[in-house]
Parts: C-alpha cells; structure tokens; sequence
C-alpha cells in the first residue's frame, strides 16, 4: 500500500478512536451524561456564520471635509446555530462550559506531546529521546515557577511615550502560561545556541547540552521552590502537568498554534526518513541538513512548548507514544507521525478522565506515568525489539 | 549480475548528462581534521565511461576523499567540481541529483523496509509535496532487479545480513539514478560471487558511456581487473595514477602499502595480480635460480619483492619460472625444450651464475631433496645442460620446492655472509 495511503487510513482510524474517547470522556464525571446527549449538546454549540449584520456603534462621527460628519457602521459576522436539538440546559452548560474545554485542550495537548516526541526520537535516532530533551520542559517550568513565586514583580506599570503609564498586569493562568511557553522557547534556543558551532549542530552535541541546561534548570526550579512558600503547593501541581480550570481562550490559543507547525513537521516527514539514515547519507540524498534540523527543532520546540504552557509538565506521552506506535505502524515518519499524535491525543483525554473522576482530583501527568510505564514494560516484554 | 543476466539496459535511467565535461574534477584537494592533515594536494578526475579504483592501505584518506567529493567535508584547500560546477555552488538537492554514494557501512536503527530504504533514493528527485511517481517506481524497481535485492524487498533492513545490506546501499544509489557514483569499499562484506557481480555491476553502469565511478577499493587484484584507472594514495596523497597496468607496479604498491609485493598476472583473467609479502629488511643480492616451473617461479617472484636481483636459466620458454621473472623485470635465459641449448645460451646462463652473489637450484616436485640428515641433495636439476650452469657458480644451495619465504632469504642471506 502506498505510504500516503496508510497514512490517510491510520489517521482515519486514530481520529475515529479520538472522537470516540472524547465523547466518551464528556459523559463521564459526577453527573453522568448519555453520549447521545453529549452529541446534541456539541452539535447545539456549533456555529456557522450566517452573514454580515452591521450595527450603528462604529466608529465616527468623523468630519471629512466636503462631505460632512461621517460615521462607519462597525460590521460584524452573524453567526447562526444550525442545530437545536432539545437538551438539558444544565447539560448542556457541564458538556459545553465546563466538560468540553478541557478534554480539547487535553487533546491538544496531547497530540502536541506526541508529535514532537515523534520528531525528537527521529531527530536524535533513539528510541529514549522526549519532548523536553532540549530543555523545552524545564525551561517551561522555570519560567512558569517564576511567575507563581513572584507574580507581583510581573505586574508593572510601564510608562510609554505616547500613551503615559500603562498598567501592565496579566491574570494568574495567563501570565504563568506565557512565562511558561517563553521560558520554553529561551531554554530550547540556548541549548541549541550551546551546540552549534559554525553553521553545524551535531546531534550528540545537542543531546548533552539538552541535558546540561536541563540540570541547571532543575537546580534553578528547587531554589525557586524552596522561597515558594505559600504557593508550593501550586508550583507542584503545575509541575506534575494539569489540566483542569482549562478555559475555551486556552483551547482557542493552544488550537492555532499546534496544528499548523504539526503540518510543517508532516511536510518534513520524509526528510526526517532520511535523516535517520544518518546525516551523512541524508547529505548525499539530497537534503540540506542542518536546515532540515533547524526547522525541526524550531517546530517541535514551538509545539511543545505550545503543549506545556496551559498543562504543566505532563511526562511520558512524548515518549511512549511514539514508542507504541512506531511497534505498530512502523518507523516511517508519513504514517508514524499522524497516527502517534492522534494516538497522543486520545492516550491524554482518557488519562484526563481518569485523573479527574477519581475521589480527589489528581495531576494527570501522575496517570500517564503510572499506565504508560506499566504498558510500555509489556510492550517490551511480548514484542521483540531487537535494536534500538 | 553477471552481464549477460543484467544488461546495461535494464540500469535506472540517469536524466542528467554533462557531455564531454569531467563527472569529478577535483584539484589540489586538502583536508584536515584539527592539526592532523588527512589529504592534501590530491587531483581526481572521472571521465564519462570510466571507472576510477581509489587503492592505498588502511589510513590512506580513501574515505575522506570520497567524502571531501560529497561535501560532507569542507575540504580546506582546493576546489571540487561535479559536472563542471563547483560543489560548494551547488545545493544539497542538485548534488544528490549528480552524485550517488554507496557507503562503507551504516547503522540504520529503525527498522526500515527494505524497499522503502531504497525508495529513499529518490529523495533528490522529489519535491516537499511530491507523491512517489511512475518514473520513480520504475527507477526502484530496477535498481533492485540489478542489485538484486527484490527477492527481500519486504524484509526490515535491520533483518538482512551485512552483505545484502550493502545491495541494498547499492541498489538505493543505482534508484538515485545519478550520473556518477561514488562506492566506499563496496565489496568489503560482499560473498567471492556477489563481490564479483557488484563489480560487474558497476561496470555496465560506466560502459553506458554517459555515467561514471569512483571507489575506494582494498583488494588490488579487483582494482586491476575493473577500473579504467587507478590512483594510489598513501599518507594522504596521491602516489601514482594511471592505468592499472602502469601504475600497480611492484615499487608503487610496495612503496605505498610500506610492504614487500610482487606483481605478476592472474592467470584467468590477464589482469595485474598483486601479492604482498611481509618486510623482510634484507640487503639487496644478485641471486641466479636454477629451476623450473610454479616452484621456480614462487622462488623468483618472493626474491624480487624482497629487492634482490634474481636471474633465472637454463629454462624453456614459456615456463612459470620465465613468465615470473618478466613480470619482476629479471632476465631469464631460455632454450627449447628436449633439444640441447647451443653454447651462446649456456654461457649466458654460466656467466649470469658465476656473477650471482649465490645461486639457488630448486627441487622438482617428484625429486625432492631429503632434508631429514645433513644439507639436501638436489635431484632432478642440476642435471643436463643445467649442471654446467651450477658448475659456473661459486656456491650452490639446494632449495626444496617448499620452502617457505622466510628460509628462502635465510638461505640467500646465509650463503651471501659466508663469501664476504
């Protein structure tokens, strides 16, 4: 069968099986919902726009000479629901508002996991290799233990030039998800600035200097920890990866940023193939290698990061999901790298659900862990891995 | 692949073709790894139609040649060109497109198919969002008819033995349908037939006229029989280039290989045949044999890598013995057989004796000399017009037909101490 072909039908597969974990998911929790009910409600909060409507608080009165005060109706889309099935509004409202946004951001997040611990495995040529292996994790948690440590030092009022002071405070979630994803993006650029020498950045090289910045960052995180206070216990709970309180805002965000940069990984798919056969031989097979490695690392970093910024450290999707389905699909990165990160995705909604129908909610990544280890040992164990 | 099986036909077609210009021209080449100079001055050419055999031993820059010409090393000084262009102008893609490469060994560490494996040769050929086309199937099922690997196609890579996995390099370059090839020891962990039929291989691919290759080769005797030209590098540079027959001398590879050869010729094929010996450091002698046949022939071939002057006589023509010592340049005095030689001969032979720092007379097989009790006597050659020869000389040491290298210069330099 033709790679793209397998490819189209394992996505198929791993999105069907997506769906279904997530309405299945959405009937779970203290009230249980029929999945039937569940549909409708989903259906019932999908909009469509229907048109343009514009309304009279646009901008003006604006005296344009000659023609007289003017005034620009301010337009807008209208959006039209196109179902209305009868459903509990009180369903609707825990399916909707409160249930939906987080299994989509787990989705998300997960499939963000999973496709760069993907690339990071190919990239590397080992099996072992995760997401946070170039310091995207603990950069993350640096930066969102920061602003949990001191968020009164980030709430500044700025004195512009034109505009006077302008207050700048960010909301608790929001300032340590945009600390978290800089603190991400800094820590992968300078591991990468550390290892590149020349225009060249050797693969070994980078995988010390990946763990090099990740045990700084790790003494810096424990520092950070011990003037906490107060707030450990919030710095824990982000550190061990979470997922609850997500909003539709994060969803929105998390949404624009993961899908794009997976589909410039899937156009380097093959190049990644190659790459395995070791840089030499990508060389000689055309492709521009170090180029190749920055897209590479600048995309996974950014997925990633775009991954942990709303959820926290959550660990082992990156790495056992690829890992499992590289013994199903096989190691080409066409079918590979869409079926793991779907598998990603659905591997973090039922760990989710897990985590938050337990008596006390626990941090999810405590679940992935504890069912991806196991799972991954009988993996092991009943399939024969001959070479890593 | 031997030809009749795999005709130059049936090889992926190559799109590219630069006319008249060199595939390889690369001058003046250096490359250096830190402080440590690895090549330096090393002129390469690759006609179109031609096969170049890179020889040399363990360390010679081989590889980093081969390497230097891919651009997966800068080399420091010197320019490279492919097709007429220089290499550092042109991208990764339009290499990949002129220049295919077998390489020494891989370790791939996922689990391939190895028709996918092959497939990748066709990465230059594609763009980002190109699906695999009907010319690029064709160029893939070809390579892997004439690398024969389709018998496995569906096996992972890392199932395959280390020869088929060299096939499989092979057939991935064949699939890049690039108009030179570049082959890193390509037979190293080859079987004797599918050593010969990768070579045979490689040479319908240059006959075709347009295509060409290069590759580093350990076994000489391979060299010789397939390659247009030969260049030998050793410590770096390039110590000879030409044409086999000229270049695989028994001073060039003795020189470059720091050993002890001698070049002689494969009796099936005709072509140079090189044997090496360890060193042994003697001090060079005029040294006459008297003898005949393959023993005779073992006995002149070892004293001539060794540096002594050997001369060999009386002896038919025609005989081993004669055929060894034109390859190692000696003179050998002949006469037909079952005939008397006339007097002119034997006193060339008597005088080349009589010269000789010391004469050795070599056993025949059915009259081997006994060596259990005292000094051997030799029987069955030194009888006949060949007595009168020994008779010339001042000494004469009998030599069983068996005698290893190492007692043959023992004796030669035993003898040789005595009379100063």
């Amino acid at each position: 069968m033709r790679p793209w072909v397998r490819s189209a039908a394992w996505s198929a597969a791993g999105a069907a099986l997506l769906a279904v974990v997530v309405v299945g998911s959405a009937a779970i929790g203290p009230v249980r919902i029929p999945p039937e009910t569940v549909m409708k409600s989903v259906l019932n909060a999908v909009a469509v726009p229907a048109g343009i409507e514009t309304s009279a608080g646009g901008v003006g009165p604006l005296p344009i000479p000659g023609v007289g005060p003017l005034t620009i109706p301010s337009v807008d889309l209208a959006f039209a629901s196109p179902f209305a099935f009868p459903v509990d509004s009180v369903h609707q409202q825990i399916v909707v508002g409160v249930r939906l946004p987080r299994i989509l951001l787990a989705a998300l997040v997960g499939f963000a996991l999973a496709s760069a611990g993907t690339v990071m495995q190919g990239f590397f040529r080992n099996p072992m290799a995760d997401p946070s292996i170039i310091g995207v994790s603990s950069g993350a948690a640096v930066g969102a233990v920061a602003f949990i440590v001191f968020p009164a030092a980030l709430s500044t009022t700025i004195a512009l030039p034109l505009l006077g002071p302008v207050e700048v405070a960010l909301s608790r979630g929001a300032g340590t998800s945009l600390f978290a994803f800089v603190g991400a993006l800094v820590a992968a650029f300078g591991v990468y600035a550390i290892a590149t020498r020349n225009g060249r950045t050797p693969v070994a090289t980078l995988l010390l200097a990946g763990v090099a910045v990740q045990t700084f960052l790790g003494a810096v995180v424990s520092y950070l920890q011990l003037q906490a206070g107060e707030s450990l216990r919030q710095i824990v709970a982000w550190l061990m990866g979470h997922l609850s309180g997500a909003a539709w805002s994060e969803v929105a965000v998390t949404a624009a940023v993961v899908p794009p940069l997976f589909a410039v990984l899937l156009a380097y798919a093959r190049d990644l193939n190659v790459l395995l056969l070791g840089e030499e031989e990508a060389r000689g097979l055309g492709i521009a290698v170090e180029r190749t490695k920055r897209v590479l690392l600048a995309a996974s970093a950014l997925v990633t990061a775009a991954g942990v910024a709303f959820a926290g450290v959550i660990g082992f999707v990156g790495l056992i999901v690829p890992h499992m389905l590289r013994l199903v699909v096989g190691p080409d990165h066409r079918v590979l790298l869409p079926s793991a990160a779907l598998a990603g995705g659905t591997f973090l909604v039922a760990a989710d659900t897990v985590a938050r129908s337990a008596a006390a909610e626990y941090p999810v990544g405590i679940i992935t862990a504890a069912v991806g280890a196991p799972f991954f040992v009988y993996l092991l164990v009943t399939r024969e891995v001959t070479e890593l | 692949m031997s030809a009749d099986r795999s005709p130059p036909s049936s090889l992926p077609d190559t799109a590219l073709s630069f006319g008249d210009a060199p595939l390889l021209s690369a001058s003046d080449v250096a490359v250096s790894f830190g402080d440590l100079d690895v090549i330096s001055g090393v002129d390469l050419r690759v006609e179109p139609g031609s096969l170049v055999g890179l020889v040399g031993p363990n360390g010679a820059g081989k590889t980093t040649v081969l390497r230097a010409v891919t651009g997966a090393v800068e080399p420091d000084a010197g320019t490279v060109e492919i097709g007429g262009d220089p290499a550092a102008s042109l991208s990764a893609k339009q290499v990949g497109r002129r220049v295919a490469s077998v390489p020494q060994a891989t370790n791939l560490a996922f689990d391939f198919r190895v028709r996918h494996v092959v497939e990748m040769g066709r990465t230059p050929h594609l763009g980002r969002f190109d699906a695999h086309g009907v010319e690029d199937d064709a160029a893939v099922d070809a390579a892997m008819a004439a690398a024969d690997v389709a018998r496995f196609d569906d096996r992972s890579i890392t199932e395959v033995s280390g020869g088929e996995r060299q096939r499989v390099l092979l057939a991935r370059a064949l699939a890049q349908a690039a108009p030179l090839l570049l082959l890193d020891e390509p037979t190293a962990s080859l079987d004797v037939n599918h050593a010969v039929e990768t070579l045979e291989l490689v040479r319908a691919f240059v006959d075709d006229g347009d295509r060409g290759a290069i590759a580093a080769i350990h076994d000489l005797d391979a060299a010789a029989r397939y390659c247009d030209e030969v260049v030998v590098l050793a410590n770096g540079g390039v110590r000879a280039a030409g044409p086999p027959e000229s270049v695989l001398s028994a001073s060039t590879v003795g020189a470059a290989f720091d050993a002890e050869a001698f070049v002689g010729r494969d009796p099936a094929t005709g072509a140079p045949a090189v044997t090496a010996f360890p060193h042994s450091d003697v001090e060079s002698r005029r040294v006459h044999v008297i003898g005949r046949g393959r023993p005779t022939a073992r006995v002149v071939a070892r004293l001539a890598a060794a540096g002594h002057e050997p001369s060999v006589g009386v002896v038919p023509p025609g005989d081993a013995a004669a055929g060894a010592a034109a390859d190692a340049g000696a003179t050998a005095v002949t006469a037909p057989p079952f005939e008397a030689p006339s007097e002119a001969t034997l006193a060339a032979a008597r005088e080349l004796a009589a010269d000789a720092d010391a004469t050795l007379a070599v056993g025949t097989a059915e009259g081997r000399p006994t060596t259990a009790d005292g000094p051997a006597e030799v029987v069955g050659v030194a009888d006949g017009p060949n007595a009168e020869v020994a008779a010339a000389a001042d000494r004469v040491v009998p030599v069983s037909p068996d005698a290893s290298g190492a007692e043959l210069l023992d004796a030669v330099a035993a003898t040789t101490a005595d009379g100063e």
